[in-house]
């Protein structure tokens, strides 16, 4: 099997989280839709390093799980702190610096 | 044979359970199918001799982030009172937005050459990636611990009791 299957579904898997993170109202919904697309880029990584016998695919793909990791818990911690300021977390109630 | 047929059933897991983290309209349900996603994902690291990859996937998506997920739902949400519907009104727009970018990339992919076959690898994959890290891209290793110290640093200060 070639490498074309695996991109094509990680291609899938971005865009029904580019989906979630645009349609969403809940903010921590948003930050699941980031999720899926990290996960998406990361299959996009490990398989170019396979079918290119480089290692520097996978070398990539532990930093990108890295930073996704902490990009959650920052961001939930910014979510739990948006929460006990303004008492929501949906994004469109969230419009204080609207004109 | 048994390759393609693994293949197609991770893809159909690994679809319908990303759809549901779109679709579903209890936020809490929403993240368990990211879980079943994220486990799928292992899945397909798996496919591809990452071992290593799926190991760290599980522990640290599946484990850490899906807890930390349901920790903020759980602060975060309020479980009595109205509920409130969890899109927005731009559902057409999203999924116009999501479909023109799916048919762009997969477009390109099928103009471009890709490697049709896998080459066969130098030794253990973990090995090979353990040496990476620790050699050639001790750097950027090396960055990243500290930018994980900073954030979990920036969480604390974030989560710290009001004074």
């Amino acid at each position: 099997m070639g490498l074309q299957p695996y991109l094509i579904l990680s291609a899938v898997i971005f865009c029904i989280g580019l989906f979630g993170v645009t349609t969403r109202r809940n903010t921590i919904g948003i930050l699941l839709g980031i999720e899926l697309m990290m996960n998406a880029v990361n299959i996009n990584l490990v398989a170019f390093a396979r079918y290119t016998a480089n290692a520097a695919g996978m070398v990539f793909t532990v930093f990108t799980i890295c930073i996704t990791v902490t990009e959650a818990a920052l961001g939930l911690a910014i979510v739990i702190l948006l929460f006990r300021v303004r008492r929501t977390v949906m994004a469109d109630h969230l419009d204080l610096l609207k004109g | 044979m048994i390759e393609q047929l693994t293949f197609a059933a991770l893809s159909i897991v690994l679809v319908g359970s990303a759809l549901a983290v779109v679709l579903s309209k209890n936020l809490f349900h929403a993240v368990l199918w990211l879980a079943l996603a994220l486990t799928g994902t292992a899945g397909v690291f798996l496919m591809l001799d990452a071992e290593f990859l799926a190991a760290v996937q599980l522990l640290l998506y599946a484990g850490g982030i899906i807890t930390i997920v349901v920790f903020a739902i759980v602060v975060t949400e309020r479980l009595v009172g109205e509920r409130i519907t969890q899109t927005n009104m731009r559902i057409g727009g999203g999924a116009l937005v999501a479909a023109v970018m799916l048919g762009f990339i997969v477009n390109v992919l099928r103009k471009s050459l890709l490697p049709a076959t896998r080459p066969e690898m130098p030794g253990d994959l973990t090995r090979v990636l353990g040496q990476a890290v620790l050699t050639r891209y001790v750097l950027p290793f090396e960055l990243l611990a500290v930018l994980m110290l900073v954030g979990m640093l920036g969480a604390i200060y974030f989560a710290r009791p009001e004074d």
